[in-house]
């Protein structure tokens, strides 16, 4: 498991013992994972879903919206109109 | 080594946004030049807990634009996420289709300088378009209203050649996508953009260059362009010994170059899997059908459809299939007239004509088919001369005068023989020294008298009546 390439995906910062430490963690997940590969799925159809459920849609008509004061208001910073972040280009 | 001794290779990807009232996965509304976020819900912002559910519409519109494109419908597809990084994308993925397309296969077919060419799609699938950001100063401005917009991505195989045919090709889907109602087409607002990969390899070589990708043109000048400079900026990095570097490039139009925009320095990595918030999306039989049922009869087939049916060049079928407006327009004069040809003639250069000197197109024309085709009725009919029914066309266009009440006010043409004759004589009569020109070779004087029998009949006379009763009249006098 290349434990830094996962931190970098995520946007992640560790230190070198939480490196060592989420290896170690994450290995043993991915080995109880693995379990399954034991099981013959021979003839089996793949499934992404447990559940055989057909996906549901709606009409295309207009709901509700959010406030943008009160949505704003939860952001760390904003200017009344939009998101602020950092310079991102 | 010359430019000819190298071939491009592009292939486009599409981004088609599907005129939808909501979003793709969420009820809030998708409305262009509304308040930086104006149009959010909690599915938009990615909140905790919130769960995405298909716009059936979306759904539809993909299905159509398929049909249209000759492509397969897969009657069970998967949505996927696709994960990165960026602040107009809040929920940290894009909800998109992977492994299992709405559609695939289909092909684009457009003519390039004249030849038809056959271009292949390789899937269209259903996806969220992004938010939108503003850098401003040190920091960025996110507006999340364009968030979880329905878009169709439509992916082209790599077998595009030139700037020429991809010019070309954009241009027929653009065509098709609005005929189809599925897109509104507006490139301007970014309704219908480009992504462009391209590379260079030697004529005959048959593994392909390293490829950039142009990102975000939405013009189909900057596409041309784009690729144009793209094309040149390889062959001469190549031929100096250099190689091309896999990255994201913009347009810059105003400087006319395409600029780097990120390296990969590391391969992306967009970890997709299944969206376990969505079910596989399965189509009935009975609802493909019913899509296909209802399709439109596209650009293209229209244009040959004016080439067979009512003797139209080429150009000119294209010309009147430029809208559907257009097309509907032309088709009422040339059924009530019987007359493809001449309402060709008419639409082209009098009505579109007249409308474009004022920038606008037949939907805002003044006369109508009804009224075009009357006139065109009085013209084959010979009532009125081409020079007549072109004034007449005027007083329509200007001040809506019906074509009888124009003929009823200023008379239809002459054409009694007898009528035309006693003119004619008088003419003769009047002149005696220039009939003697005339007969001893001096053709020029026949346009002396033309002129003067049309002066007599205030330019009603049936000229091609005048030219042979003059002919004979003259000869008599021998």
């Amino acid at each position: 498991m290349d434990i830094e390439k996962v931190a970098k995906l995520a946007r992640i910062e560790l230190t070198d013992a939480e490196k060592e430490r989420f290896s170690a963690e994450l290995d043993a997940i991915l080995a109880y994972v693995e379990e399954l590969a034991a099981v013959d799925t021979e003839g089996v159809e793949p499934t992404t879903h447990v559940l055989p459920l057909a996906l549901a849609m709606r009409a295309d008509e207009v709901g509700e919206k959010l406030d943008r004061a009160e949505v704003l208001a939860a952001a760390p910073a904003h200017d009344g109109h939009a998101f602020i972040v950092p310079k991102v280009l | 080594m010359a430019r000819a001794d190298w071939e491009a290779v592009i292939g486009l990807e599409i981004h088609v946004q599907l005129a939808t009232a909501t979003k793709l996965f969420s009820a809030a509304p998708v409305s262009f030049g509304d308040e930086p976020n104006e149009n959010i819900d909690p599915v938009t912002l990615g909140l905790p807990g919130a769960l995405p559910v298909v716009n059936a519409r979306a759904v539809e519109l993909a299905v159509r634009l398929g049909l249209a494109m000759g492509c397969e419908i897969d009657r069970a597809s998967r949505f996927a996420r696709k994960h990165y990084f960026y602040p107009d994308l809040p929920k940290g993925y894009q909800i998109s289709q992977f492994e299992e397309p709405i559609c695939r296969g289909g092909v684009v077919v457009c003519d390039v300088d004249g030849v038809e060419k056959r271009f292949r799609l390789t899937r269209i699938h259903l996806e969220e378009d992004a938010g939108k950001n503003v850098h401003e100063g040190g920091r960025s401005l996110v507006d999340l209203n364009r968030a979880g917009t329905a878009l169709c991505e439509v992916v082209g195989e790599p077998e595009l050649r030139s700037p020429a045919d991809a010019v070309a090709y954009m241009k027929e889907l653009h065509q098709i996508v609005v005929a189809l109602g599925v897109c509104d087409g507006n490139m301007e607002q970014g309704n219908f953009r480009c992504d462009a990969n391209v590379s260079v390899r030697r004529r005959g070589e048959t593994r392909l260059g390293t490829r950039t990708e142009i990102k975000n043109v939405n013009s189909f000048r900057f596409v041309g362009r784009a690729l144009e400079y793209e094309i040149d900026r390889q062959i001469a990095l190549v031929e100096s010994g250099g190689a091309v570097v896999q990255e994201t490039r913009g347009w810059d139009d105003e400087k006319g170059v395409t600029r780097s925009q990120r390296g990969k320095e590391d391969a992306q990595d967009y970890r997709y899997f299944p969206d376990p918030d969505l079910m596989e999306l399965t189509l009935d039989e009975a609802f493909v059908e019913r899509v296909r049922s209802e399709l439109p009869e596209l650009p293209r087939a229209r244009r040959d459809r004016f080439v067979r049916d009512f003797g139209l060049t080429p150009y000119d079928a294209d010309v009147l299939t430029q809208s559907a407006a257009r097309a509907a327009y032309f088709e009422a004069v040339a059924t009530a007239t019987g007359d493809g040809k001449t309402a060709a003639n008419w639409v082209i250069n009098e009505v579109l004509g007249a409308l474009n000197k004022a920038g606008l197109d037949v939907e805002s024309s003044p006369v109508s088919a009804a009224a075009l085709a009357d006139l065109l009725g009085l013209l084959g009919k010979g009532t009125l001369s081409s020079k007549m029914a072109k004034d007449c066309f005027l007083a329509m266009y200007q001040d809506g005068v019906a074509p009888a009440a124009w003929v009823a006010k200023n008379g239809g043409q002459i054409t009694d023989t007898g009528a035309i004759e006693a003119v004619v004589r008088e003419v003769l009569d009047k002149n005696p020294e220039q009939v003697q020109e005339l007969l001893s070779g001096k053709d020029k004087v026949l346009g002396f008298f033309v002129g003067q029998i049309m002066k007599a009949t205030r330019g009603k006379a049936n000229p091609q009546q005048v030219n042979e009763i003059l002919a004979r009249e003259v000869e008599s006098r021998r």
